[in-house]
């Protein structure tokens, strides 16, 4: 790391050259650390607001949380949020019992386990299309895909909302051009979650697209011109010679997809308020409704097991994607 | 050449995917409610009306809503351009002690969701008497891990030589910072500055906690509490709602979409 060597450098500089402004005032005493003095004092006047932000709104946070989750803590206790009884791990017992937690558990592993892969095959596929199809226009293409990442969950939910409306919809309007009679998507046990997949694909692929973008155009022309002169075809070439190299990518792409995707909460809330029966409830969906009721503590002790759980995760994708 | 009409086909068939839901959004503002459950739908408005927009203005509070939106984004964004930007710097370029264990520190916080936080974040600002107000939206928000992440990789970037000569000239050590390197990352602070707005303009699960009466309340909570609520059937208010929470962020992303999209090439690739 270059930036690391760096201030001895100029330390030596300053202390062999009195003649300089800054070093001359303090040449009479050490002057190598008192510049190192100095830029401790500059480096501790631009960490605080940080810091201290940063302790009070998020490592606090998540440590009051940790605790909390160990207590009985109610919507009444709110005001005194010290006077609480530790109940040990009875929370997370009491959430790993429930059987509305593990069917929101199974909903949140279903959108994960199927939406993780689906979106960052759309987002290769489209990545290569721009890549090695698409020159002209190629930005407008990029930006197009890339649209619906920037725009709010919530509107995109409403909208969908009326696009799979059961008659009126805009799916199931297309759908009848080709005479088939579209079912009532978000009202269906079994399509409802598919329906919400499917609109999670179709917002977030462009991040992933990007993402893959970069790297494959990060890959030398002449890997390619190697599988040919080798004569390999082009989907042999894509899956020997490209995919490998862009195994950073996506380790990166599926960790970061996958984070976002453990969580999901809004489409859920707006689309289908959890159903039909707790059909598309999620944990996260969960967790804030038991903090609705007043459960303080079951609902940190959900969400830290939603952490814990996104955190082993994470490990096992960095496991198996990382490179060898 | 004999491949390339087809690729073209399909991107554009794509584009036309991405697009449609949006254009349904759009043309289903302008709709009536009677014309918005016929069966089957009708694509061009039949008789074109801004009715919904006038009842954003009047049945609802939408202007409201935007202005908190608005207001909420801009000091949001300014803290974060400051702060991130000055530890962005001290991690990079300063030497101190607990700099790496600070930077870790920072990094392993880049994954934990908001649901973990939450809870005794609304005991919190409850307590310190700010719920349901402005600082109470806003104080969470004013730093982030990915924008001191963004910020440092930027200055990391930087030469040396540039605060040695600053040195030998005499310049404090802020100034330094202040006047001769922070003018240098310009490009960093849009990329930075483009997605914490949208970031915060988009954001839902805070404000839905903390804000509790309408005048408090953000564009996407709004939306979200209308979708649910009692108007949850007047298709013409939520459609015309969507519009203007996605219109602004839509215009504002085609003005600046270089700076996204390249600073997420960035931070995803270093």
């Amino acid at each position: 790391m270059v930036h690391d060597t760096a201030p001895d450098e100029a330390l030596r500089t300053s202390s062999g050259g009195p003649r300089s402004g800054g070093g001359a005032r303090t040449v009479g005493s050490r002057p190598r650390t008192r510049r190192l003095d100095r830029q401790t004092f500059a480096a501790w006047v631009l960490v605080l607001p940080f810091v201290l932000l940063f302790v009070a709104f998020t490592a606090g946070p998540v440590l009051g949380s940790l605790g909390m989750s160990f207590t009985d803590m109610r919507q009444r206790d709110l005001r005194t949020p010290f006077a609480v009884n530790g109940v040990g791990f009875g929370n997370y017992v009491k959430a790993l019992s429930d059987e509305t937690f593990r069917k929101a558990a199974f909903n949140t592993a279903y959108f994960v386990i199927l939406g993780v892969p689906l979106t960052l095959v759309v987002a290769l596929a489209a990545a290569v299309l721009l890549d090695r199809g698409v020159k002209r226009f190629q930005s407008l293409f990029k930006v197009g895909y890339y649209l619906p990442v920037v725009t709010s969950i919530v509107a995109i939910a409403v909208i969908w909302r009326f696009v799979l409306a059961p008659d009126s919809g805009l799916v199931n309007t297309v759908l009848g051009w080709f005479g088939i009679d579209g079912p009532n998507w978000l009202a269906s046990k079994t399509l409802a979650m598919p329906s919400l997949i499917a609109m999670a694909v179709w917002r977030n692929f462009g991040s992933a697209m990007i993402i893959f973008l970069a790297g494959l155009q990060g890959i030398p022309q002449t890997v390619e011109e190697a599988g040919q002169i080798d004569g390999a075809g082009s989907w042999q070439r894509f899956r020997y010679l490209i995919l490998p190299l862009l195994r950073p990518t996506v380790l990166f792409t599926s960790v970061t997809t996958g984070i976002g995707y453990l969580q999901f909460f809004e489409e859920p809330l707006v689309m289908t308020q959890g159903g039909p029966l707790n059909s598309t409830l999620s944990v996260s969906m969960y967790t804030y409704q038991q903090f609705g009721f007043g459960n303080y503590g079951l609902a940190t002790s959900m969400a830290y097991i939603l952490f814990v759980v996104i955190a082993v995760v994470t490990f096992i994708q960095f496991r198996l994607l990382r490179e060898k | 050449m004999r491949r390339t009409w087809w690729i073209y086909l399909i991107g554009v068939l794509g584009l036309v995917a991405v697009a449609a839901p949006f254009l349904w959004m759009v043309l289903g503002s302008f709709k009536t409610q009677g014309e918005l459950l016929r069966v089957p739908p009708t694509w061009w408005p039949d008789n074109p009306t801004t009715q919904n927009y006038g009842d954003l203005f009047n049945k609802a509070s939408f202007p409201r809503y935007f202005l908190n939106s608005t207001l909420v984004a801009l000091v949001v964004t300014a803290g974060n351009l400051t702060f991130c930007s000055m530890i962005g710097y001290a991690l990079a370029k300063l030497r101190f002690k607990g700099r790496d264990a600070l930077f870790v520190l920072v990094l392993a916080t880049l994954m934990i969701p908001g649901m973990v936080t939450f809870v005794p974040l609304f005991v919190l600002v409850t307590n310190a008497g700010l719920a349901n107000s402005y600082p109470g939206l806003i104080l969470p928000f004013l730093v982030s891990p990915f924008g001191v992440f963004l910020m440092r990789q930027f200055f990391s970037g930087l030469p040396d030589d540039l605060m040695d000569a600053g040195r030998v000239d005499g310049t404090s050590e802020l100034g330094i910072f202040g006047r001769i390197m922070l003018p240098l990352t310009r490009p960093a602070l849009a990329t930075l500055g483009i997605l914490t707005f949208l970031g915060s303009w988009n954001n839902f699960l805070w404000p839905l906690v903390i804000a509790q009466t309408e005048d408090k309340y953000t564009l996407p909570v709004a939306l979200a509490l209308y979708s649910t609520g009692q108007n949850a059937q007047n298709y013409g208010l939520l459609m015309a709602g969507a519009v203007v929470v996605v219109l602004p962020v839509l215009v504002m992303f085609l003005a600046f979409q270089r700076h996204v999209t390249k600073g997420i090439a960035i931070t995803g690739l270093k």
